[in-house]
């Protein structure tokens, strides 16, 4: 650890700690501010609860070989992170110090957590994120100032979808949260960062499984601040990756475990829903031009949508997104069905091409029809020829259009979805628009 | 003397205070912190200790910090100006303050105080008033705005003078009244009310007896909301509430539209005030802004300032039924406001009750529910407040405690079913599920049956036994197979699928259907029973869903055409061509 304390003459030193819990600790000390940032033995603590000149820490690093004697500085200011062009290609870590070995940052401090935007001074979305990947821009298609999870099975490679979909989307910054990122994957997304090409336009906030949990609770507010910086400053489209959110919520868990807090559903806080929203609602489209565009990660415990967790994301986020073992293909796919963008309408056949909403429509409902088909067929019921041409038109959608492991541009997406519904159906069939089909029918 | 304090502990957005003097519950104070003034407000008060909620963030006081009680409980400002506004939870007005951000001790004014209001008096000198009479009005948009006698007024009071008619700005004094004991009171145009108290002006507040056309068709037909009734939207997410709640503010027919966005999507709210100052409002031809109001307490504002929006918004609601007005009023979502009661209780560490919310939750939502209400004015007009919140059952699951508190008091339940929301049958209601105790008001029954006709009750169960069947029996298809079933149950399943395609689904995007008048939904439900009342004779299944696709399809057409006008009077010639050839074979 770098030396992070410059100590200096008004800061106030403490040294008789009362009491140690495993996040927490306890000391007397006056004229502290709520909130405020400290330092128990060197490591970073944040003051969660007054009462009287009792101070209760919020140690982040957990609170093992602590002694009672540790000598306890606040620096009288909230946690705060340095800004500027230098946090450009930087890696850092939970406060906001490089990782990489490079120079500490030269800048602004900025406290963070800061205010919430007046409601009024934003604008709506309108801009669409080009991922590349079909299964999302064409069903799901993806706003600047929208926030969106995924909801993955830990198994899934929802990571390496993720770097996938922040290098190829087309936006000035790409800001990484790692809460909680294996060792490996961290290296996965260095790695590929670092040979991208793109490497001046990533700021990586990292904290992975091998650092204290406590200090995850950083990581979102640090992204945010940095993105706010940009998007607001410089007017950037700014990208913000988290991953993974339930890391996030289980250290609040245990924060408010530790200081005695009635837990509700799921053993966790009573607050959940506001801790979520303060992060998710940073998202944003600002009237200069300037966003902040979220996706985030949320792993599921055995699918489960309705545990605490992703219910809660679920009434915050717009929309959600959903990967698939499609065991037809052996493929991962996006699964058309249970994702959602709720903010598509704003761009789909307005800034994409005109025939995007009706060909979106028309193969989902077809690739509804072959679902149907397939529980026939495992029923034992018979098939007709129209079954057995919509179970071949999903494999192909599937394979094609829905699989993760593709990569297109949303024209081409649409030419690819034509040629299928050509290759099995006739034009009545689809139900699209005659203008459209005259146009586009192979 | 005002009484001061001093703070003694801090735990996120709860302080404890120590007290020079009296304090009342819920009084309203200012922590004095770097120049700024926070507001704050008193939730529970043990001996010298005061506990205090705080509206904004706590970051960086102290103890030790200067705290200034004001004697008065939370407050809205009530006059002319509020229609179009967008507030906050606490009523400042989000469109005056112009920076970017709202940062802490930010506020601005709920009423602009410079602009003036064309006066015209109603009363005389020596005239006997009361409290929520009215004194005057002024034109606000298309509202002919009450100047009324102040809430607060318990006795009897006499005019003494009143300003005639003319231009004056909100401050002027338009009139002085005296009590018997000889006490005098200049009123202005504007007076404040606490928002937690209910405004009871009224001479009296009846069972609610007349529907609120709504124009979704399945409310007004199978579970009507009432003017002056309440109502409730629970459903997981994903399920349209949201679409649902913007659907009923642009079409129902109301004076003026109050919707509290409570701890929601901050997108959400940008599409309202994006769309409704473009919209036309067919009943006044003016924009769909002028008749609202929004208070906006989105989801990353503070927690606090959520529970008081739902309050300013009811009060708000509650001023303008004192004037004779229609006012619905919309939340969503009640839940939050729930939450951010728990979080609290929580903070001050009181017993919890189930999923940890505090013990009196029910009689919140229940005294909250209340508020709304049917009323004959003291001068024998009458003005209603129709409620109808959305609430979000953690996990999609109705046995949890807000979901059921609101149950017990709120008399109409509109279920939203993910079943109908995956397969894109919107509004995703299901008509079995939901209810409107208002059916069995026989007041109800009585106006129902005058404005649709004698036989309207029945009409609807009719329609719905249909509706029932169907579903039982697309159960028993799902088991035994298309041809395991005899060929009439897929007559009785098909005919529901009309109802649902045609009756429940309505396009909320298509000009024509958005709203269907009750004129229409009466002609539609006649329609639809003579439909599916016929006998008509099939000799296999195919041939079944075949004919029926043809009638939806016909019947889709029928929706999407101006009533009585010649496309409508075609297809339903089309219609009637196509019964007759089926019913003819038999």
């Amino acid at each position: 650890m770098k030396p992070l304390i410059r100590s200096k003459a008004f800061q106030k030193t403490y040294s008789k700690i009362e009491n140690i819990t495993r996040a927490t600790c306890e000391v007397r000390a006056d004229n502290v501010g709520i909130e405020e940032l400290c330092y128990v033995h060197g490591r970073p603590a944040q003051v969660v609860k007054i009462n009287g000149n009792k101070i209760t820490l919020q140690v982040f690093q957990g609170t093992d070989g602590l002694s009672t004697e540790s000598e306890i500085i606040f620096t009288g200011k909230p946690p705060f992170l340095t800004v500027g062009e230098e946090l450009k290609g930087r890696y850092l870590d939970a406060y906001g110090h490089p990782i990489d070995g490079g120079p500490e940052i030269d800048g602004e401090e900025v406290e963070i957590g800061g205010p919430s935007l007046n409601p009024v001074r934003r604008s709506q979305p309108s801009e669409v994120i080009y991922t590349g990947l079909p299964g999302i821009d064409l069903n799901n298609t993806i706003v600047t100032g929208q926030k969106i999870p995924f909801f993955a099975d830990p198994d899934q490679p929802y990571n390496m979808i993720m770097a996938q979909v922040a290098l190829e989307a087309k936006s000035d910054i790409i800001i990484l949260g790692g809460i909680g990122l294996s060792n490996d994957d961290y290296l996965y997304f260095k790695n590929l960062f670092d040979n991208s090409g793109s490497q001046e336009r990533i700021i990586s906030f990292i904290n992975t499984t091998e650092d204290p949990p406590v200090e995850r609770l950083l990581i979102p507010d640090m992204c945010l601040t940095a993105a706010e910086h940009f998007a607001v400053k410089q007017n950037a489209k700014v990208l913000v990756l988290l991953s993974d959110m339930t890391l996030y919520a289980d250290a609040l868990s245990i924060v408010s475990n530790r200081m005695d807090q009635i837990p509700s559903k799921d053993s966790m806080p009573g607050s959940l829903y506001s801790d979520l929203a303060r992060i998710y609602e940073k998202a944003v489209q600002l009237p200069d031009g300037g966003s902040i565009t979220l996706i985030a990660v949320t792993t599921l415990s055995g699918g489960d949508i309705t545990h605490a967790i992703p219910d809660n994301t679920g009434y915050i986020t717009e929309g959600q997104l959903f990967l698939k073992r499609d065991t037809e293909v052996s493929k991962i796919i996006v699964d058309p069905f249970r994702s959602l963008s709720r903010l598509r309408q704003l761009v789909i056949s307005k800034k994409t091409r005109a025939d995007h909403s009706q060909v979106m429509n028309a193969c989902i409902r077809l690739y509804a029809d072959a679902a149907y088909a397939h529980t026939k067929k495992e029923n034992g019921f018979d098939l007709t020829q129209y079954d057995t041409r919509c179970l071949n038109f999903a494999a192909d959608y599937s394979r094609e259009i829905l699989a993760v492991d593709i990569s297109s541009d949303m024209n081409q997406i649409l030419d690819t979805a034509w040629k299928l519904l050509a290759k099995y159906y006739s034009r009545e069939e689809t139900a699209i628009k005659k203008e459209f089909v005259d146009k586009y029918w192979p | 003397m005002k009484t001061t304090g001093k703070i003694t502990g801090i735990v996120s957005n709860l302080v404890t205070i120590s007290v020079s003097g009296p304090v009342i519950q819920n009084e309203i104070c200012y922590i004095l912190y770097n120049g700024l003034r926070i507001l704050s407000e008193v939730i529970r008060i043990d001996n010298e200790r005061v506990y205090a909620q705080v509206f904004e963030s706590t970051r960086g006081i102290q103890t030790g910090t200067e705290v200034e009680f004001t004697g008065k409980m939370l407050e809205v400002q009530l006059g002319p100006g509020m229609l179009a506004k967008v507030y906050d939870g606490l009523q400042s007005d989000l469109y005056a303050m112009e920076s970017l951000f709202i940062t802490r001790g930010m506020s601005s004014p709920a009423l602009d105080y410079t602009k003036k209001w064309k006066f015209k008096p109603l009363c005389k000198v020596g005239d006997e008033v009361s409290a929520g009479e009215w004194l005057g009005e002024v034109q606000e948009n298309w509202i002919s705005h009450k100047i009324m006698v102040p809430f607060r007024f318990k006795e009897k009071l006499i005019i003494k003078s009143i300003v005639n008619e003319g231009s004056y700005n909100l401050e002027d004094i338009i009139a002085v009244v005296k009590n018997n004991e000889g006490q005098e009171f200049p009123l202005t145009m504007v007076f404040s009310w606490p928002v937690k108290r209910p405004v009871r002006v009224h001479k009296e507040k009846i069972r609610p007896f007349k529907i609120l056309e709504t124009g979704v068709r399945v409310i007004d037909i199978f579970n009507p909301m009432m003017e002056g009734g309440t109502g409730f939207i629970p459903g997981p997410f994903g399920c349209g509430k949201t679409v649902l709640q913007h659907t009923i503010s642009k079409h129902a027919d109301a004076d003026l539209i109050i919707v509290v966005a409570c701890g929601e999507r901050a997108n959400e709210v940008v599409e309202l005030f994006t769309e409704f100052p473009n919209l036309d409002d067919p009943r006044t031809g003016r924009k769909m802004m002028e008749r609202t109001i929004i208070i906006c307490n989105t989801s990353n504002m503070p927690v606090a300032a959520r529970e008081a929006s739902v309050y300013t918004g009811m009060t708000i609601a509650e001023y303008y039924r004192a004037m004779g007005l229609k006012v619905l009023i919309l939340a969503d979502s009640t839940s939050r406001w729930a939450q951010a009661l728990r979080e609290m209780s929580n903070r001050m560490e009181e017993l919890p009750g189930p999923d940890a919310y505090p013990m009196d939750l029910s009689a919140i939502v229940a005294n909250f529910y209340a508020r709304a209400g049917f009323t004959w004015l003291k001068n024998n007009k009458s003005g209603s407040v129709t409620f109808i919140g959305t609430v979000s059952p953690a996990g999609g699951n109705f046995k949890e405690p807000v979901t059921e508190a609101t149950r017990k008091v709120a008399r109409a339940f509109y279920a939203l079913s993910q079943s109908r929301a995956d397969s894109k049958r919107y509004p995703a209601i299901d008509p079995i599920e939901s209810y409107s105790k208002y059916l069995e008001y026989d007041e109800v029954k009585q106006e129902l049956n005058t404005i649709f006709d004698i036989q309207w009750t029945t009409k609807v169960s009719r329609l719905m036994n249909i509706l029932i069947r169907g579903k039982d029996i697309k159960d028993q298809i799902g088991i035994l197979g298309d041809d395991g079933v005899p060929v009439d149950y897929h007559e009785v399943f098909w005919k529901s699928e009309v109802i649902d395609f045609v009756l429940l689904q309505q396009d909320s995007f298509d000009k024509v259907d958005a709203s269907t008048p009750l004129i229409r939904q009466k002609y539609m439900v006649d329609l639809l029973l003579s439909v599916c009342e016929k006998n008509y004779d099939f000799d296999h299944f195919e041939k079944v869903s075949e004919f029926f696709k043809k009638i939806i399809n016909t019947l889709k057409q029928l929706n999407y055409s101006v009533y009585q006008e010649k496309d409508f009077i075609s297809h339903e010639a089309n219609l009637n061509l196509l019964i007759s050839e089926r019913t003819k074979n038999s």
